[in-house]
């Protein structure tokens, strides 16, 4: 139990093995990385297959549904495989180390959301080898959801629902963490960005996921056990799915933004070598912008038929949360402002936020506009707004993450050259691929049609659309050749290679798995920063060398994900036939047995001995 | 190190008094919630009028939530404050969600 065990060479079975028991949030934080980048790329390549069917008009590239289930399993890819784990893989690498704790609160309960949304991830798949995947679009309205044949959307509902019960955990775990295991010091308004708007999209996980869990066993008992929630020939009410998909549905928006918000705010603040602009207020900005999202759902759905009155009061509070966000985005530039500006990958990422999500900002004031809105829904100006926010906000914030925490995680530099190359190619390609998406809306061009008819003035928008959507996966593709030449050069860097201000900096890259020898006393925001301008090597340490106690592998997290994934089958199929209950019993035994191993069997973990970690530090 | 342990007369005294408040204060919360049941349960036997009944059994209902919480669970105690922050947090949430949903999908 030693980093001894680090430097030698080993098996692949026991890093197999290592991985698949791991509660170590570092190990699961690449685990989140590797998985939701194989989703990112996966749902690219469905991106990718979409436009090049859109190239041209009357196209035959794929049939009418299986474009459908393209577009449906790309929304959902993106948005539950990608987007949410690569933002929990950030958040678990870095929030427990910029709080100065040493592990999460919860760490089985961590390995056990990773398990989960994992599995839920692979279930959501299946569908593509078992006779069509969903495609009634991600966000699934019924009844052409219900009405559905086939497996697909069953699939959709079941691997939604697990995947989703590993985001829910993901998110009690990191409130839980924020709120007790800051190192002494570490006040609320000492905390970096990055960790607050962790700590305000985790709150908003737990308040939003449960809306999402309704809907979908409601979906579930429609679709396999005849009940008629959305049905209205059984007294039920379709609109209801809708309602309970977007209180859901747009906090998720803001569940994925604001730790991209956060992330920004440290790379500004770090790039720029100067204390964020004011902290206070993009503090007070990020948890109003938490609230203000549980109050706006209704706006994905004004040509529903709400009435005039609601319409207004949603399209009102919409337009209430551009207040809040402006002010991030002007606290931003006065960072930058008068600051020691370095041009390092990351902050250039940064930099192509601000304007990239001004105009997404801009157009989601349009289509907030609920008059207006009856024109831009469901054509392909929504499309360009959302995509401008969402990759323009989250995952430029993604990339930029990866390149500036990737230091930490691995202890290797992402080469600055390749990386502007991935900018520039991927930042080009997002601009030619998506702006001019806003005038084919306009013109009249719907979503969700997998062809158009010639001479419309839609035939060059849509290849040029193409092309940039070519550039993007040429920009991915660099980026993957760089993390993969990094890693073979492996050149080790210092555990402070940015010159940064936060807590994390402050230890060695890879940190070790107990993460702080002895716990930091933090004296303001920006600690380590504080620290150097008093001319200080590291962090003053708040205790003597001390016993560490730390948590012990399992892999129980792993067989309990497994258990749901084969009971998953069990759900779905025996509505074709019972005898496919056993499979259920199956999987729910295995799950709950592992529930009853863990709760009978007293697992205490472990502890480091001050003996063992001095002997380290010789 | 010893003097830390073993506290004063007085603060014993004054720890003894608060414990005597709190148990007289929770005896009085169990005894109202347990007539506020009755009485939930009186107006439901006694046949009244449906529109009087529900709003008031809810009413009743949300006061003993509060009894629970604030005399039972301690939330009214020092270091509750974020506990007490996120209750009210979900609450709102979740009030606002049903009060859209009955006034958008019922009404």
């Amino acid at each position: 139990m030693s980093t001894m065990v680090a430097t030698k060479k080993r098996s692949f079975g026991s890093v197999l093995w290592d991985y698949l028991t791991t509660v170590d949030h570092k190990k699961i934080a690449i685990l989140y990385l590797v998985a939701g980048g194989l989703f990112f790329i996966l749902g690219g390549l469905e991106a990718l297959a979409i436009r090049w069917q859109l190239v041209k008009p009357m196209n035959d590239f794929v049939s009418a549904g299986f474009y459908n289930e393209l577009i449906t399993m790309h929304g959902t890819t993106m948005i539950f495989l990608a987007a949410m784990p690569l933002i929990f893989a950030f958040m678990n690498a870095v929030v427990p180390l910029q709080i100065g704790a040493r592990d999460v609160a919860f760490p089985f309960l961590n390995s056990l959301g990773f398990w989960l949304f994992l599995f839920g991830g692979i279930m959501l798949n299946v569908g593509w080898f078992t006779g069509g995947a969903a495609d009634a679009g991600w966000t699934a309205y019924a009844p052409l959801s219900t009405t559905s044949p086939g497996e697909g959307v069953d699939y959709y509902v079941l691997g939604l629902q697990i995947s989703g019960a590993g985001t829910l955990m993901g998110g009690i775990n990191f409130l839980v963490t924020i709120v007790n295991m800051r190192a002494p010091g570490m006040t609320y308004m000492r905390m970096p960005l990055f960790t607050w708007s962790a700590f305000v999209a985790s709150a908003l996980i737990l308040f939003a996921f449960p809306a999402l869990t309704v809907g979908l066993f409601l979906m579930m008992f429609d679709r396999l056990f005849g009940s008629g929630f959305f049905d209205p020939n059984m007294g039920g009410n379709a609109v209801i799915w809708q309602h309970l998909f977007w209180i859901f549905g747009h906090p998720e928006v803001y569940i994925l933004a604001l730790p991209a918000f956060g992330i920004f705010s440290e790379i500004f603040s770090t790039f720029s070598k100067k204390r964020l602009f004011g902290y206070s207020a993009m503090v007070f900005a990020t948890v109003l912008i938490g609230f203000l999202g549980f109050m706006v759902w209704a706006h994905h759905m004004f040509t529903v038929g709400m009435g005039p009155a609601a319409n207004s009061i949603f399209a009102v509070a919409t337009m209430a949360i551009a207040v809040p966000t402006g002010i991030k985005i002007f606290n931003w530039l006065f960072t930058l402002w008068g600051g020691s500006i370095q041009l390092t990958t990351p902050m250039l990422w940064a930099l192509g936020f601000i304007p990239t999500f001004t105009m997404g900002g801009m157009t989601g004031v349009m289509v907030a506009a609920a008059s207006a809105d009856y024109q831009y829904h469901d054509s392909y100006f929504v499309v360009a707004h959302f995509h401008y926010v969402i990759v323009g906000g989250v995952v430029f914030g993604l990339f930029a993450a990866a390149h500036y925490w990737w230091p930490k995680m691995f202890g290797t530099v992402l080469s600055d050259k390749l990386g502007k190359l991935t900018f520039w190619l991927f930042f080009v390609g997002f601009h030619l691929t998506f702006f001019i998406q806003h005038f084919l809306g306009l013109m009249g061009m719907p979503r969700r049609y997998w062809v158009y008819l010639e001479d419309q003035g839609l035939d060059l928008g849509n290849a040029i659309s193409t092309a940039g959507a070519f550039l993007m996966g040429l920009g991915t593709i660099v980026l993957l050749y760089n993390i993969v030449v990094t890693q073979v050069k492996g050149e080790k860097v210092s555990g402070d290679p940015w010159d940064g201000r936060t807590l994390e900096w402050s230890i060695p890259s890879p940190p070790p798995f107990y993460n702080f020898k002895q716990l930091p006393l933090v004296r303001g925001l920006d600690p380590l920063w504080i620290e150097k301008t008093e001319g200080r090597k590291g962090m003053t340490p708040a205790e003597p060398v001390n016993d560490i106690h730390m948590p012990n592998s399992t892999i129980l997290p792993f067989v309990m994900s497994v258990g749901l994934f084969i009971a998953g089958f069990g759900f779905i199929y025996q509505k074709d036939n019972l005898a496919w209950l056993w499979v259920l019993f199956i999987g729910m035994g295995i799950t709950l047995g592992s529930m009853l191993i863990r709760s009978l069997k007293d697992d205490l973990g472990f502890h480091i001995h001050k003996k063992d970690l001095e002997k380290e530090a010789e | 190190m010893a003097e830390k342990v073993s506290a004063t007369t007085a603060q014993i005294e004054y720890e003894k008094q608060k414990r005597k408040e709190e148990m007289k204060q929770q005896v009085i919360t169990f005894a109202l919630m347990i007539i506020f049941t009755i009485i939930a349960f009186g107006m439901v036997m006694a046949e009244m009028s449906k529109l009087f009944v529900i709003p008031v059994i809810i009413v009743l209902a949300a006061v003993q939530v509060g009894f629970q919480l604030y005399y039972f669970m301690h939330m009214s105690h020092k270091g509750h404050e974020m506990p007490a922050f996120m209750f009210y947090g979900g609450v709102f949430a979740a009030f606002l969600t049903i009060l859209a949903l009955v006034v958008l999908v019922w009404w």
